[in-house]
């Protein structure tokens, strides 16, 4: 079987790879990061969204072997290495953003990578950017209020729900 | 899946010879429709030949006729971002499915495949685009041939898409939630020889020109011109996300919308 080579979070990663090996799979089975989460397996949820070279991606649509040489940054890679979480993860904890937590790790990395293009974003703007996230617990409120505030945006007036 | 090997070349020289070497092997673009497509088993290739790592077929620019060209390993979101001497151009691929899909699916993928709903058919046919492969250059009007049909033949490569840039033109979609893609989509695009309305989502024959609404808005680019024209729902699509009389109403909606956002 050909070997892939990637770097994941920050890390030099290797395995062996069947053509047909899905990213999430190398990561989650090859790399033992379960973080990344398989929702759908039909690119329509975004719980498997991981960053490829700065860009999200849905892990679930793209092959490992194209991923070769890549930079991959996983949930795993986003808070501190003394696990002092990031932005995005601390506001999602301190607004409520998540129920089951099923659909975070995809929705934390959309929003990072959302925040990296436009850092301060509109409820529509982040609305319209997570359209390929779905969250079965949140209906979303809490979510999109979580994003504004790890943008540094006064929530304060958005009512909880 | 079924198992498979993939191939990664970095030239197009590389990827026509790995084409031709098997009828088995397939073209692998940002995999946001074949990957699905793979896992359900309704494809079996031998190998996939990825395309996006060819430098040479990725990228957009000008020709010296003043068209926009865009290489078929193009994500939708470096149109979205780059296309910026095309403006409806670009905000048709920066409103494709969602960003995930946007960062990997390719125009040539889209091109290819040729699904009645997707937006870059409209933008093609309703632009005139010329369909660049590794063979031969063929214009959007013989391009496009029914649902999933082209005029590609078996192992062509396409490897860029030229778009002659109108002094107007607009992309109305009528989103289908669930799927992002268009339950009917618009793109109208008046030049100086005349209109062009390309309408996909709505016919069982996929992307196809509204000559009616062409011809009344060659002589008044205006939403009322639109106004007293209509489509047959006969062969329109009917599903359970909208009737082929439904269809064939959203078309003269999206085709006036179009004309108004075009301005
Ligand atoms: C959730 C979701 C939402 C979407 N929403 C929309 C939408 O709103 N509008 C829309 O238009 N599309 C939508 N799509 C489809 C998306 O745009 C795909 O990217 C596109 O249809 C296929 O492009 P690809 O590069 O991913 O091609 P692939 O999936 O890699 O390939 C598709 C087909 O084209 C062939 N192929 C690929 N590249 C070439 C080439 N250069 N030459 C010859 N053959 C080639 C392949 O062999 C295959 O048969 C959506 C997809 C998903 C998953
Ligand atoms: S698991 Fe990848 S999009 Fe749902
Ligand atoms: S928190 Fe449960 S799916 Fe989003």
């Amino acid at each position: 079987m050909p070997q892939v080579k990637m770097t994941v979070n920050g890390k030099p990663a290797s395995g062996e790879v069947e053509g047909r090996t899905l990213l999430v799979e190398f990561l989650r089975e090859n790399l033992g990061l379960t973080g990344t989460h398989v929702g759908c397996d039909t690119s329509q949820c975004g719980a498997c969204v991981v960053h490829v070279d700065g860009k999200a991606v849905k892990s679930c649509t793209m092959f490992a072997a194209e991923a070769e040489g890549a930079e991959v940054l996983t949930i795993e890679g986003v808070a501190a290495p003394d696990g002092t979480m990031d932005a995005v993860q601390q506001a999602f904890q301190e607004h409520h953003g998540l129920q089951c937590g099923f659909c975070t790790p995809g929705m934390v990395m959309s929003a990072r990578a959302l925040l990296a293009e436009n850092p301060t974003p509109s409820e529509a703007e982040i609305r319209d950017y997570l359209e390929g996230n779905i969250c079965r617990c949140t209906g979303y409120h809490n979510i999109v209020k979580a994003i504004m505030a790890a943008s540094g945006q006064d929530v304060s007036t958005i009512a909880a729900e | 899946m079924y198992a498979f090997d993939i191939e990664r070349p970095t030239t197009l020289a590389e990827a026509v010879k790995h084409m031709a070497a098997s009828e088995e092997n397939q073209a692998l673009g940002g995999g946001q429709t074949l990957i699905p497509t793979l896992k359900q088993r309704l494809a079996s290739p031998e190998k996939l030949i990825s395309l996006t790592g060819i430098d040479e077929i990725r990228g957009i620019c000008e020709d010296d006729a003043g068209r926009i060209c865009i290489g078929a390993a193009t994500t939708h979101a470096e149109v979205a971002a780059g296309a910026t001497a095309y403006p409806a151009l670009a905000a048709l691929a920066g409103n494709i499915g969602d960003p995930a899909v946007r960062n990997r699916g390719t125009i040539g993928g889209s091109l290819a495949n040729n699904d009645p709903s997707a937006c870059y058919p409209a933008a093609a046919l309703g632009s005139g685009a010329t369909i660049v492969t590794d063979k031969r250059e063929i214009p959007a009007d013989d391009y496009f041939e029914g649902m999933f049909a082209t005029a590609l033949e078996e192992g062509e490569i396409i490897t860029e898409v030229k778009f002659p840039v109108p002094q107007k033109a607009a992309y109305m979609k009528f989103e289908q939630p669930a799927s992002r893609f268009a339950l009917v989509g618009v793109f109208v695009a008046k030049y100086a020889d005349g209109v062009r309305v390309a309408v996909t989502g709505a016919s069982e024959e996929g992307v196809f020109r509204w000559s009616e609404a062409e011809a009344a808005l060659a002589s008044d680019f205006s939403a009322g011109a639109v106004e007293g024209l209509s489509l047959s729902g006969d062969g329109m699509i009917s599903d359970l996300h909208g009737s082929g009389d439904y269809r064939a109403h959203l078309v003269g909606v999206m085709t006036k919308r179009a004309v108004a956002a075009a301005g």
